[in-house]
C-alpha cells in the first residue's frame, strides 16, 4: 500500500461541511453568547423606541450600578459550572458577610481588619465545600446546598434583624460618587464588579489555571489522565467562588450601609440563571465571564423596562426570565447536539 | 539490523490479585525504534501488565528498568514523567478545548504567567506536521473524527515523554483509511527511535504494522518471537493454547450453507425503508432461519438500518411487514412483542449494567416484556440463567457475580442470553465480536449458526467480512448510508468481491 499520509486530515472527518462551515457560521461555542447579546441590543433599542429618556447613558451605567452584586456572584459562578459543578450557597455567605460586617464594626473593630476577615471567611467557607466535593466525591448540589444552610444559619444566629453600619469609611464608600460625564455618575460598587469581571476573564483565557477550569469541565477523567492538578483547581473554584460570594456581601452592605441575614435570599439561582442566559453551559467545559455578564444585563434590562413601562407587575421579571431559560436551555442543546 | 540494548526490560513480573494471580514471572522487552505487539485472550494479562508498566498497580515480584535504571512506578504521572505514555482505546483528552491546547495543556508555553497562545498554536502545528497531519490547531477537538482525536493524543503523548509509547486497542473504532492513517504516523515514530508497545485484538494489522510479538496466556509468558517468523495460525494457537476446533467446524458449516437455498417463510419485510440523515430507503427481507449480514464501513448505516427495524428510531419513508402484516414500530416494546430483539453494539453504554448480577442482567429483556407487575418467580429465574449460562459457556458460571467483573466476550454473551430468553424470532446483533478475543469470538459465531439452524433469523452486523462471510446466507453491502448491494453468499462471493462493492459502490 502506497503512503496517504500528506492526505489533509479534515477530509476524512465524519462531518465533512465542518471545516468549510466555519467560513460563513461562527463557531459553535460562540453561538449562545451571540444569542445573548442580539437579545440584550434587540431590548435595549426596543427600551430606546418607547420609552422617553430610556437611551440617556445613565440607563446603562445604572445597569451596572444596581447589579453590581449579581455581577460579581455570576463571576464566582461561571468558574463553578465551568467545571461542571454549582454553588448554590452564595446567596447565604452574602448575608452571613454582610451581617458579620454590620456586627463587628458595630462592636468597632476596624474596617480594614473587617473587610479582610470577612472575605477571608468567605473563601475558607468556599474551601471547605470544594474539599468535601473532591476528597469525599460528594455532589456538589450537595455539598454547597449544605453551606448554604450553614451560612444562612450563621448569619441567623448572629442577629435576625437587619443592623445599621455607622462606620465612617463605609459610609464614605457608599456616598463615593464617581463621575464619567457629565450627568453620569457611578458608585464605587460598579466599577468594582467591572473590575472583577475584566481580572476573571484575564484568568479564565490567559492562565493555566483558567484552562484548567476548561479541561475538568470537559472531562475530568482526561485531565487528571493528562496530568493537571484536578483536586487543586476544583477546591479554587470553589474557593473563588466563595470569595466572589463574600466580595458581594461586601458590597451590598456598602449599597445599603446596614446588614441583614435574610438579604441575598434566591441570589444563587439569579446568579445561574444569569450565566445560563449567557451561555455557559450547565455539563461544564464551555462559557465564558462576558457572557455571564451579559446574563445579569438582559436581567437587569428586563427589570428597567418594567420599571420605565410603570403599570406592569413586577413579578413580569421572574416569568420573561423564566421563558427566557427555557429558551435558552433548549438552544444550548440544539448547539451541543449539532457540534456533535 | 544490529541489536542495541532494550530501553525497557521487565523481568519476572509477578503480580496476585485476590484469589487470582494475574502475571506469573512475565519477561517483557521492548527496544528503540520497534513496535512490539503484546497479545493474548482477553484475560490472558496484557492489560494488568500494561498498568503495571504505567504505574497505576504495583508488583509483587520481579522488576522494571527503563534505559538501564531500576524503575518502580506508583502513579501514571510518574512513569509518564520517566518516559512511558499511554494513548487508551477511548481518547482521554478534553474534546472541549482546541487542537493545541490539548497537546500543550499542563505545558502550555507562559511568559509573565500569560499563556502564549500564538506560540502554543505555532508550536502544535509544527508538532503534528511532523506526523503529517494538517490540521486546524485552534479548532475545537470535537470537530474532529475520532481517528484524528486519537493522532492528536499520540502527538501528545510523544511530545510528552518521547522514549516508550503505548498504544491500547487503538484502531478499534477506527475504519480502514483511518487505520492506515494511523500506521504511517506509528511508522514515522517508529523510525524516530520511539519503541512502540502496540495492542490489537486484529491479527491482520498486528502482521502489517509489528516487528516483534509477545504472546500471554493465564497470566503466564508463551514467548517472544520475530513476528515474520510466526504465521498466524501458530500464533492463534499460542494464544488460545487449543487446536482450532471450534473455528473448523464452522468452515465446515459454510460449505453447507452455501448449499441450503431459502423457501422458508419470510419473517420482516422492508420495503423502502428510510429514515432522512441515517439510511437511505432500502428494501430487504428476512425469512426464518436465514442469517443476514451487514457488511460495510463504520458509519455506512449498519446501525442506522439495524435500528430502524427495532424501532429505535422512527422510519420516515415506506413500510414494514412482519409476517405478512404491515406495521409501524413505535418503539423497541413494539417489535419485542412482535418477536425482534436486538443485543446492541456498544455493550458498555447500551447494554450491560454493570452494577447488576449476571442473573439480574439476562432476565431483564424478559421482565420488562412481561411488565414490572408480573415479576419472574425466582425459582424459574435460576432455571433459566443456568440453562442460558450453561449453552453459551458464560464464564465464571456464577448468575450472582457482577457483570462488569466479567471480561469482555462473557459479558457479551450474557447480553446475548438476555435477548435469547426471549426467545425471539428474529435477533439483530450488532458488532458482537468487537473487542473480544479469538476464542469468545468463534463460540459466538458458533451460536449465531446453532441458533439459525434452529430456526431463527439473525441479522448479524459486523466489520469484519470474514465473519459476516462465514456465517450469512447472504449478504446485505451498505455504502455511504445506502444500501447498495445485496450478494447471495454462493460460490464466487469472498472478502474481495464485497471490498469492491464497498469501494465502488453497486456494480449491477
Amino acid at each position: 500500500m502506497t503512503t496517504i499520509d500528506a492526505t489533509p486530515a479534515t477530509n476524512k472527518s465524519p462531518s465533512p461541511t465542518n471545516p468549510r462551515r466555519r467560513v460563513y457560521l461562527p463557531h459553535t461555542k460562540y453561538i449562545p453568547i451571540l444569542a445573548t447579546l442580539t437579545l440584550l441590543l434587540i431590548m435595549y433599542f426596543t427600551g430606546v423606541a418607547n420609552y422617553e429618556n430610556f437611551g440617556q447613558p445613565s440607563v446603562v451605567v445604572n445597569l451596572f450600578r444596581d447589579n453590581a452584586v449579581l455581577i460579581v456572584v455570576a463571576v464566582g459562578m461561571t468558574f463553578v459550572i465551568i467545571t461542571g459543578g454549582i454553588d448554590l450557597s452564595v446567596g447565604a455567605v452574602i448575608s452571613m458577610t454582610t451581617t458579620l460586617t454590620a456586627t463587628l464594626l458595630q462592636a468597632g473593630w476596624p474596617p480594614l481588619v473587617v473587610l479582610p476577615t470577612v472575605l477571608l471567611l468567605g473563601s475558607l467557607l468556599g474551601m471547605g465545600m470544594g474539599a468535601v466535593i473532591h476528597y469525599f466525591k460528594v455532589e456538589p448540589f450537595i455539598a454547597t446546598l449544605a453551606g448554604l444552610f450553614l451560612a444562612r444559619g450563621i448569619a441567623l444566629f448572629i442577629n435576625q434583624s437587619s443592623i445599621p453600619i455607622r462606620d465612617k469609611l463605609w459610609k464614605a464608600l457608599s456616598e463615593y460618587r464617581i463621575v464619567l460625564a457629565d450627568g453620569v455618575v457611578t458608585k464605587i460598587t460598579s466599577v468594582t464588579a467591572v473590575v472583577v469581571v475584566l481580572i476573571a476573564a484575564a484568568v479564565l483565557a490567559w492562565t493555566r489555571f483558567g484552562r484548567n477550569v476548561y479541561a475538568i469541565g470537559g472531562n475530568a477523567d482526561s485531565a487528571l489522565l493528562m496530568g493537571l492538578p484536578v483536586g487543586r483547581t476544583k477546591i479554587a473554584v470553589y474557593t473563588l467562588s466563595g470569595f466572589c460570594a463574600a466580595l458581594g456581601g461586601v458590597l451590598f452592605s456598602i449599597n445599603s450601609t446596614s446588614g441583614w441575614a435574610l438579604q441575598g435570599q434566591g441570589l444563587e439561582l439569579d446568579a445561574i440563571a444569569a450565566c445560563v442566559i449567557g451561555g455557559v453551559l450547565l455539563t461544564g467545559g464551555s462559557g465564558y465571564v462576558f457572557g455571564s455578564l451579559l446574563g445579569v444585563m438582559v436581567y437587569g434590562l428586563i427589570q428597567t423596562i418594567i420599571t420605565f413601562q410603570g403599570d406592569l407587575n413586577a413579578a413580569w421579571t421572574r416569568i420573561i426570565v423564566g421563558l427566557l431559560l427555557f429558551g435558552f436551555i433548549v438552544l444550548q442543546r440544539v448547539v451541543t447536539r449539532r457540534a456533535r | 539490523m544490529g541489536e542495541p540494548s532494550p530501553v525497557l526490560e521487565m523481568t519476572g513480573i509477578r503480580k496476585v490479585f485476590p484469589g487470582v494471580v494475574a502475571l506469573d514471572g512475565v519477561d517483557f522487552r521492548l527496544f528503540p525504534g520497534e513496535i512490539h505487539a503484546l497479545m493474548g485472550e482477553n484475560g490472558a494479562g496484557k492489560s494488568t501488565l500494561i498498568k503495571v508498566l504505567t504505574g497505576v498497580y504495583e508488583i509483587d515480584g520481579g522488576g522494571i528498568t527503563l534505559g538501564g535504571e531500576q524503575v518502580d512506578f506508583t502513579g501514571p504521572l510518574q512513569s509518564q514523567k520517566a518516559g512511558v505514555s499511554t494513548v487508551y482505546q477511548e481518547v482521554n483528552l478534553c474534546t472541549n478545548l482546541t487542537v493545541a491546547e490539548n497537546i500543550f495543556i499542563g505545558r502550555e508555553p507562559r511568559k509573565f504567567g500569560r499563556i502564549q497562545w500564538g506560540l502554543m498554536r505555532k508550536r502544535a502545528a509544527a508538532l503534528l506536521a511532523r506526523l503529517d497531519l494538517n490540521i486546524d490547531v485552534s479548532a475545537t477537538l470535537d470537530t474532529y473524527s475520532l481517528a484524528i482525536q486519537q493522532m492528536v493524543a499520540i502527538a501528545r503523548a510523544v511530545d510528552v515523554s518521547a522514549r516508550v509509547l503505548i498504544l491500547d486497542e487503538p484502531t478499534s473504532s477506527l475504519d480502514a483509511s483511518e487505520v492506515a492513517q494511523l500506521f504511517t504516523i506509528m511508522r514515522r515514530l517508529k523510525d524516530d527511535g520511539v519503541a512502540i508497545l502496540f495492542v490489537s485484538h486484529f491479527l491482520d494489522q498486528v502482521y502489517e504494522i509489528s516487528d516483534r510479538l509477545t504472546v500471554l496466556r493465564n497470566g503466564q509468558l508463551i514467548g517472544e518471537y520475530k513476528t515474520a517468523d510466526l504465521p498466524q495460525v501458530q500464533l492463534v494457537e499460542k494464544m488460545i493454547g487449543k487446536e482450532l476446533a471450534v473455528l473448523e467446524d464452522l468452515e465446515d458449516r459454510s460449505q453447507r450453507i452455501r448449499a441450503k437455498t431459502g423457501d422458508a417463510a419470510p419473517i420482516l419485510s422492508a420495503t423502502g425503508l428510510g429514515r432522512t440523515g441515517a439510511i437511505a430507503p432500502f428494501d430487504l427481507t428476512i425469512h426464518e432461519g436465514e442469517v443476514v449480514g451487514l457488511a460495510g464501513l463504520l458509519g455506512s448505516g449498519r446501525t442506522e438500518l439495524a435500528r430502524l427495524l427495532f424501532g429505535a428510531d422512527r422510519a420516515d419513508s415506506g413500510s414494514l411487514q412482519i409476517d405478512g402484516k404491515d406495521v409501524t414500530l413505535r418503539g423497541p416494546q413494539a417489535a419485542m412483542k412482535r418477536g425482534i430483539a436486538f443485543s446492541s453494539e456498544n455493550r458498555r453504554t447500551e447494554g450491560i449494567l454493570g452494577d447488576l448480577t449476571v442473573r439480574e442482567n439476562i432476565i431483564l429483556a424478559l421482565q420488562a416484556s412481561r411488565g414490572w407487575t408480573r415479576p419472574i418467580p425466582r425459582r424459574r429465574q435460576d432455571e433459566l440463567v443456568d440453562k442460558y449460562i450453561k449453552a453459551l459457556q458464560i464464564r465464571p458460571a456464577d448468575p450472582e457475580r457482577e457483570v462488569r467483573n466479567l471480561s469482555g466476550g462473557n459479558q457479551q454473551k450474557v447480553l446475548l442470553a438476555r435477548w435469547l430468553i426471549t426467545e425471539p424470532r428474529l435477533l439483530i446483533i450488532d458488532e458482537p465480536t468487537r473487542g473480544i478475543d479469538v476464542g469468545a469470538k468463534a463460540e459466538i459465531q458458533k451460536l449465531v449458526a446453532e441458533l439459525s439452524d434452529g430456526g431463527m433469523a439473525v441479522l448479524f452486523v459486523s466489520a469484519e467480512l470474514e465473519e459476516v462471510l462465514r456465517l450469512s446466507h447472504k449478504i446485505e453491502v451498505l455504502r455511504d448510508r445506502r444500501l447498495v448491494e445485496e450478494l447471495e453468499n454462493t460460490e464466487g462471493v469472498d472478502a474481495d468481491r464485497i471490498m469492491q462493492t464497498i469501494a465502488s459502490g453497486a456494480t449491477s
